[in-house]
């Protein structure tokens, strides 16, 4: 928990810092079975995986969950349209470190870097063509409570040209942010 | 063809149907995720939030998406949990209370400042808080802030939890349940809409 916190008031693809409002486990004290729910060893230097890791096994699991649906990309959707479920999602949400993260990725994978801007800037119904276009919709439809994505939503994937297989990937990558959102903006705060 | 995790069972799919086969390609992500509930349903040590308190929180927050196969399974585990049955009705009546549409609050104070929404700040009710008890009332209370209105969430929040007897590990498997719920419930309504569209 740092001194001075600066928060950002607007969404960026700048990186961010993120301080917790209780208390992460200090490094020294991490065992074994810590470092197996941090899954990679380097996470032992972020406030966010040391807070997460006073419980391993949810954290092991939450992690290894999180790589599956985002970087196995042996098959399936580009990493680039499901980085953009989850930065759509994240905007929706109001999560603006976890926007911060994702769209830096969408931009990466995708190449379209001002495209992702306006997603971040206009907000999720920024009209970035018909593939994007559908995955936003569907992932905001997703994160809706009560939850509204339906047939519609299905019928605009496919006509965007997506397969079962490619729509499981946005289900996955969209429904995974509302965990990953909850986290990051009740546990703490981002800082420039 | 796998043997059927907690989400097939809930989202109605079968051994060797077509989306079994598109989750078997996602094979960590589908046994990572069966893991998420049993580490959180069935964990090593419930010491810092206990199994009636998890059962309670899983039936509160899968019941504010509104009924569905998974809300009845969480309220039937409540029903189920060594003396939880005393408290579906009044897990019930709060569902009932706190249901609105979501997600809406409000930004840090600037340019997002015009898309503040404003929504229910949901408490439990005077009738309700001695079923519960000071931590459940708590963890209620924070629930329905994550489940409609994340980006409310303050750092007063984690202190009233604090207040209330939660340990910083007890929040931190709290936020992690609820958080999970919040996935799991999208993941399997959004399979079952695909089920739906290809029968």
């Amino acid at each position: 928990m740092s001194a001075t916190v600066n928060p950002p008031v607007v969404f960026t693809q700048d990186e961010l810092g993120w301080v917790s409002w209780i208390e992460p486990l200090p490094e020294a004290e991490l065992t074994e079975r810590h470092y197996a729910g941090l899954v990679d060893r380097a996470r032992a230097k972020s406030e966010y995986f040391r807070l997460l890791v006073r419980d391993p096994e949810v954290l092991e699991a939450r992690t290894k969950t999180d790589k599956d649906i985002f970087y196995n990309v042996a098959d399936g959707l580009p990493r680039a349209e499901r980085e953009l479920a989850a930065a759509a999602t994240s905007r929706y949400n109001g999560c603006i470190y976890c926007a911060s993260v994702h769209a830096r990725f969408a931009s990466t994978y995708s190449k379209r870097r001002e495209d992702v801007q306006r997603l971040l800037d206009e907000g999720v119904s920024a009209d970035l063509g018909e593939r994007w276009n559908a995955v936003v919709k569907a992932s905001v439809a997703l994160a809706s409570t009560p939850i509204a994505f339906g047939p519609d939503n299905i019928a605009e994937l496919r006509s965007a040209g997506l397969d079962d297989a490619e729509i499981v990937d946005v289900i996955n990558g969209a429904s995974f942010f509302n965990w990953a959102n909850r986290l990051m903006l009740s546990l703490g705060e981002p800082s420039k | 063809m796998s043997t059927p995790d907690i989400i097939d069972t809930l989202a109605g799919i079968k051994p060797g149907s077509e989306l079994d086969a598109i989750r078997a390609k996602r094979v960590q992500a589908r046994d990572n995720a069966q893991k998420s509930y049993l580490s959180l349903f069935q964990p090593i040590d419930a010491g810092d939030f206990l199994l009636l308190e998890r059962a309670a929180v899983a039936a509160f927050v899968t019941g504010l998406h509104g009924e569905s196969p998974v809300a009845t399974f969480y309220r039937e585990k409540l029903a189920a949990s060594a003396d939880g049955a005393r408290l579906v009705e009044v897990i019930e009546a709060e569902i009932a209370r706190g249901k609105t549409s979501g997600p809406y609050g409000s930004f840090p104070a600037g340019p997002l400042s015009i898309e503040n929404t404003a929504g229910l700040i949901y408490r439990v009710s005077a009738a309700s808080k001695p079923a519960l008890g000071t931590r459940l009332i708590a963890a209620l209370e924070h629930a329905h802030l994550l489940v409609f209105r994340p980006r409310d969430a303050a750092s007063t929040d984690m202190k009233a939890l604090l207040a209330a007897g939660w340990s910083n590990t007890g929040i931190v498997t709290f936020s992690q349940l609820v958080a999970f719920l919040s996935f799991q419930v999208r993941v399997v309504s959004g399979l079952r809409t695909l089920a739906a569209a290809n029968a």
